[in-house]
């Protein structure tokens, strides 16, 4: 058995003195592990590490067997993921989202989805952003797709402000104003208008998708809530809270004072544009990357309880906001 | 099946060399028929002293160093400035540091790094011992010197947080071309920090 495909590097296990079992998340083959022998070693440590994107070949006498992994580099991008703590955490936190789904069941669209956040992880409101919609993305893959098309109970898709914590259906100003205490406000990032991701959006983002993964997988599963999710989250927000958009760790140095300017400008000259523009800017990658990591969930592809018996807002919805 | 050789004594020595890094069975077997053969002058001295370490080494309660002593020698050094801290991930980090003689400090051996993969979380590591220290009022400057791997990074971050509103300078290790390193051979995000840290010539 043998393939090549690209991937990015989620993590690494020793194994022995000198070989790792690598996990990936893979293009076409999902999440999957491999031995790489000599991963130990001074020229293969600084590839494996998280975040990198990888082309490698899995070799294994039979289907069921753990295989061996070669790996050549194509982009290493781990050594600036290392320079702010939104993106340190965020790598982790990308990857502990990517082990809830099971090894070899190829999510193409979230590789997509993964290696563009990965270079858009500088700015913390883009960051936030995209780490949003890829947690949504991640539900949905789950089987546990919200549904911000329309409202649940009008079938409107106009003036969407709420989403419903029983449902995790939107659901529209006017429908969901006697029932505020009990919903979660609609980010306006994520409906069809469009909005800023600000502080408080991306605060109240952050606590909407955070319930619906304890609630679906991390609760059933009996699994603990992801520190790094947490970690990445404040990191944002307190990047966000101190108007800081641009990397603010810099490197100890001797430099004059008009080198270290220099240097921030360039860092700035290089930062990338939204998820939306790069996804469609790249012809030659699929068009479900940015049709997965930028739009709400298409409803008819969700297998989510809400989406299937057709409720909509329950208006004894018993969790508070 | 192979036919067994030496003794079950024997045996067992090798079985536990094997497991000693470096060592696989082959090369325990050299090592144990030459401790055999030099009983006297290696087996014997080495028995006692590894029964000696067995006995009396411990964790210092202070830093989580390696030594006989509990404060270990490192902390109770009066020579050292106290006031700067290196957090390294290991012993042999420490060991390292040491070797180059460029500091003369104190150190906090954190026991590991944060892995995710790995199940070790922040209650897993010497990281509130580290906080007390701190909190403390005594120390002038934090070096975190963790490896530049993302799971070290990702502790070092999750250190300055912990330590957020303590008055303590915190620093870390440079990242950029090694002694010996070809520009050719070195990745895009270790050229980009070596030339953001560019130091005047």
């Amino acid at each position: 058995m043998q393939w090549t495909d690209q991937a990015v590097v989620l993590g690494i296990k020793r194994l022995g003195e000198a070989s790792v079992v690598a996990e990936v998340m893979s293009r076409a083959h999902g999440r999957h592990l491999g031995i790489v022998r000599g991963g130990r070693s001074r020229a293969m440590q600084p590839v494996l590490q998280p975040g990198n994107l990888v082309e490698l070949t899995w070799r294994a006498r039979l289907d069921e067997h753990l295989g061996e992994f070669r790996i050549e580099p194509i982009r290493l991008r781990a050594a600036k993921l290392m320079e702010a703590a939104t993106s340190v955490y965020g790598v982790q936190a990308l990857a502990v989202l990517l082990r809830l789904l099971p090894e070899r069941d190829p999510h193409p669209h979230l590789f997509e989805a993964l290696d563009v956040i990965l270079d858009h992880m500088e700015d913390p409101a883009e960051a936030g952003e995209l780490f949003i919609r890829f947690e949504i993305a991640v539900l949905n893959d789950l089987g546990f797709g919200l549904d911000l098309s329309q409202c649940a109970a009008t079938g409107g898709n106009d003036d969407l402000a709420y989403v419903s914590p029983k449902t995790g259906r939107a659901v529209s100003r006017s429908a969901g104003e006697p029932y505020a205490d009990k919903l979660f406000a609609l980010p306006p990032f994520l409906t069809r208008t469009g909005g800023g991701a600000d502080f408080s959006a991306l605060a109240e983002a952050f606590r909407m998708t955070g319930y619906f993964l304890h609630r679906h997988v991390y609760e059933p599963r009996g699994l603990e809530a992801s520190a790094a999710r947490d970690g990445f989250v404040q990191a944002a927000l307190k990047r966000l809270k101190t108007g800081e958009t641009a990397l603010p760790e810099r490197p100890a140095s001797a430099l004059s004072s008009s080198a270290q300017k220099d240097g921030l400008a360039d860092a700035r000259l290089r930062q990338p544009p939204l998820l939306r523009e790069t996804a469609t800017s790249r012809s030659s990658e699929p068009a479900d990357a940015a049709t997965a990591a930028s739009c709400p969930p298409d409803p008819r592809m969700s297998h989510s309880p809400a989406a299937s018996d057709g409720a909509g807002l329950d208006i004894n919805d018993p969790e508070p906001r | 099946m192979a036919k067994r050789v030496t003794g079950p004594e024997i045996e067992k020595l090798i079985q536990l060399l094997a497991k000693v890094p470096g060592l696989g069975p082959r090369s325990a077997r050299r090592a144990a028929l030459h401790l055999v053969k030099k009983k006297d002058q290696l087996l014997g001295p080495l028995a006692d002293a590894m029964g000696e370490a067995h006995r009396k080494v411990r964790i210092c309660s202070c830093c989580g160093n390696i030594d006989t002593v509990d404060p270990c020698s490192v902390c109770t050094d009066v020579q050292r400035d106290r006031s700067v801290i290196i957090v390294v991930e290991d012993v042999s980090d420490l060991w390292a540091l040491e070797r180059t003689g460029a500091m003369n400090t104190a150190y906090h051996v954190l026991g590991g790094v944060l892995s995710p993969l790995d199940g070790i979380g922040p209650d897993d590591l010497n990281i509130a011992s580290l906080v007390d220290r701190v909190a403390e009022g005594a120390v002038r400057e934090l070096i975190i010197a963790v490896n530049a791997t993302v799971e070290g990074q990702t502790t070092a971050h999750y250190i300055t947080d912990r330590l957020d509103g303590l008055e303590v300078k915190i620093t870390r290790l440079a990242h950029g071309v090694p002694v010996g390193g070809e520009l050719d051979y070195l990745d895009e995000g270790t050229l980009t920090a070596a030339l953001k840290a560019r130091t005047a010539f």
